[in-house]
């Protein structure tokens, strides 16, 4: 997100480069405003800070060893009590505390996938818009065939190929998942391909590496940044459908391995719902935020396509 | 798994093979429209076998204590096995290439050839994913049209509000719920609902008793699936038709002094629906990920629950064929939509 001071006072530059800068701190001014009056979009932010607020304050509010099975001090499976709030797992352990804890699980997992996956999506992008030949038809070509298979039958045997960890997760949901901003991108380069400021600069000699970093990339940027947000709501949804189904690492809990929890010890037969309904709200709020800030950023960036998809 | 929201973007385009064979002369546009997004579903196909067969030799360690991990594997078995994974790579990719399906491999965990577990638990995932698809379908419609007819209105934003938590909702997650609310029982609902399975046991599935049977035992899983789908088709329905009603021809058809339920009906809404048409097939392969969560927390014997059982093995053999079925089905689905897309538009076919 950009959110800089607002009230940005341009004073007198004097070289090119304070220019630039002036001028971007502008927009991210200008962004900001557009952004603040989309009500949608502030309480998608207010959320996700509370959120991210959590995640950080983890270690303070409930010391490592709670979440810990063999030091657990609670009852097994117990309802909420005034010491445990959101209850008991199976060994004990506070529901509460395995919630925080698995918030950074969960936001660090979602955000660095997205980064992984942004970062190929825009390569291949930009080079699949860019180069004209059997380069570009290639990469083309092979966007639409991982577009094409199944996401979560694809991550899983890849999961299980690679083995569960966090990193692996992570790496699996990079690799299933940019396509969506490989297409996105590719197009929006094909537009400004065609404009004729990359004619002239290619005139004055600019090479094919100068032109897709210096004067692509940029143009191509706040796309890709409107669409990152919506993206890291995909990858948490997606980190917690494959922590549900064990391809995560049991020892650090994430909101959806707690769910995993609940389902293997059998926690649904016994009417657990303290046990279940938490992790589920979390995760509904969290990529409930990402979506509303992603939406809001897509309609300041492309206001086309105002009317929410 | 979900969704993209950026669904036109996550599209294939139609028209991007520019395979030799379509430059045939002499066929109409529409036959070559065909024949383009047949062959690039073919090479598509391809690219997910050879992956396939490759995915699973890059397994690290031995691959036969992998593929039989912790089972009782008769020595015959292993022996076939080692074999066929002994002899050169080239010549087990021809093997394979030659026929996928074909596969001698026992799955681990069943002790039976996976292509027949497979046609054993592919009916309860039609039934249970065909119900679903057909309720969101219509559903999420009805609500779209709605939603974008009253646009600002009290009904969309209710609606909007609706239709994107549902969108932010793990499937399984729902399931889960519905299950200890409906199926286990809570304090303020009744346990109505069996909390798993497809039928009870003993009950003749060929009778009024056992249809009657099998539908209640449906009514949570699909309640699950159609509730999470049916966002996309109420998001997709509501904008396609927000971007229709800024047309002239419907404001001449008003200026006519039709009544604006005519106007919807008779003009809008057919020429707004072809997105949710094609999304039916479009959305194959976020269906299927939803099938693999929701039929695993009502133990519903499809092969979603297959796969889940494989990956908790892990049974390689099965999983292998899991993947190579599911992309399948995907690959046809999009060619499928495709020649949809070309049919109930004709702008596409030139």
């Amino acid at each position: 997100m950009t959110m800089t001071r607002p009230g940005f006072d341009p004073v007198s530059p004097t070289s090119a480069r304070q220019v630039t800068r002036a001028r971007r701190r502008a927009s991210r001014a200008r962004t900001w405003r557009a952004f603040r009056s989309h009500r949608g979009g502030m309480l998608g932010l207010v959320v996700l800070v509370v959120f991210i607020a959590l995640a950080l304050l983890a270690p303070v509010l409930f010391p490592p060893s709670t979440i810990s099975v063999t030091q657990a001090t609670g009852e097994p499976m117990s309802p909420p009590t005034a010491g445990f709030p959101l209850g008991t797992d199976e060994s004990g352990r506070s529901i509460l505390a395995l919630i925080v804890w698995g918030a950074r699980i969960s936001l660090v997992v979602g955000l660095s996938a997205t980064v992984m996956s942004m970062l190929i999506g825009t390569v291949i992008g930009i080079m699949s818009g860019y180069f004209r030949g059997g380069l570009g038809l290639l990469l083309n070509r092979f966007t639409d065939w991982f577009l094409v298979i199944p996401f979560l039958p694809l991550a899983i045997v890849l999961a299980t190929v690679l083995g569960a960890s966090l990193i692996n997760i992570i790496v699996v949901i990079g690799i299933t998942s940019w396509p969506g901003t490989a297409r996105l991108v590719r197009s929006q380069t094909l537009s400004i391909g065609a404009r004729p400021y990359l004619e002239r600069a290619r005139a004055l000699g600019a090479g094919d590496a100068h032109l897709m970093r210096r004067h692509i990339l940029p143009n191509v940027m706040p796309l890709v940044l409107a669409n990152t947000t919506l993206m890291v709501a995909l990858a948490i949804l997606s980190e917690t459908t494959l922590s549900f189904l064990g391809l995560g690492n049991p020892l650090a809990p994430s909101w959806g391995s707690i769910l995993d929890g609940a389902f293997t010890s059998g926690a649904m037969t016994v009417g657990a719902w303290w046990y279940v309904l938490p992790p589920g709200l979390c995760v509904v709020a969290v990529v409930l935020a990402f979506t509303l800030i992603g939406r809001a950023l897509e309609d300041i960036v492309d206001p086309r396509q105002q009317g929410g998809r | 798994m979900g969704p993209t929201a950026d669904t036109a973007a996550a599209r294939p385009t139609p028209a991007t093979a520019e395979d030799a064979t379509t430059r045939s002369a002499g066929m109409s546009p529409g036959a070559r429209y065909a024949l383009r997004s047949i062959s690039s579903g073919l090479v598509t196909l391809a690219f997910v076998v050879v992956f396939n067969f490759f995915l699973f030799r890059m397994l690290p360690g031995d691959p036969i204590g992998l593929y039989t991990r912790g089972r009782n594997v008769a020595p015959e078995q292993i022996a076939k096995l080692r074999a066929e994974l002994d002899k050169p790579i080239l010549e087990q990719f021809l093997t394979y290439i030659s026929n996928p399906f074909a596969s001698t491999i026992n799955s681990a965990r069943f002790n039976r050839p996976v292509w027949e577990l497979i046609g054993d638990r592919i009916g309860a995932t039609l039934l249970l994913v065909g119900t679903a698809i057909l309720l969101a379908s219509v559903i999420g419609t009805l609500i779209g049209i709605r939603a974008a007819w009253k646009r600002g209105e009290r009904f969309d934003s209710v609606s909007s509000a609706i239709t994107l938590t549902l969108y932010a909702m793990p499937e399984f997650w729902l399931g889960m719920i519905l299950l200890i609310m409906f199926g286990v029982g809570t304090a303020i609902t009744p346990g109505i609902f069996p909390i798993g399975g497809i039928i009870t046991p003993g009950v003749d599935p060929a009778s009024l008793e056992g249809v009657l049977n099998v539908a209640w035992h449906m009514v949570l899983p699909v309640t699950t699936l159609a509730a999470v789908y049916l966002a996309e088709y109420a998001l997709v329905m509501r904008a396609s038709l927000i971007d229709e009603m800024g047309q002239d021809y419907l404001t001449v058809a008003r200026a006519k002094g039709l009544k604006d339920k005519v106007v919807r009906r008779h003009h809008a809404v057919p020429n707004a629906i072809l997105p949710t048409v094609t999304l039916i097939f479009m959305n194959l392969g976020f269906v299927i990920s939803g099938a693999i969560t929701v039929e695993t927390v009502f133990s519903w014997p499809g092969l979603g629950l297959l796969t889940y059982d494989a990956l908790r093995g892990p049974d390689i053999a099965l999983l292998q064929a899991t993947f190579l079925l599911f992309s399948i089905g995907v690959i046809v689905a999009n060619i499928i939509a495709d020649l949809m897309y070309a049919v109930l538009d004709p702008r596409v076919r030139a």
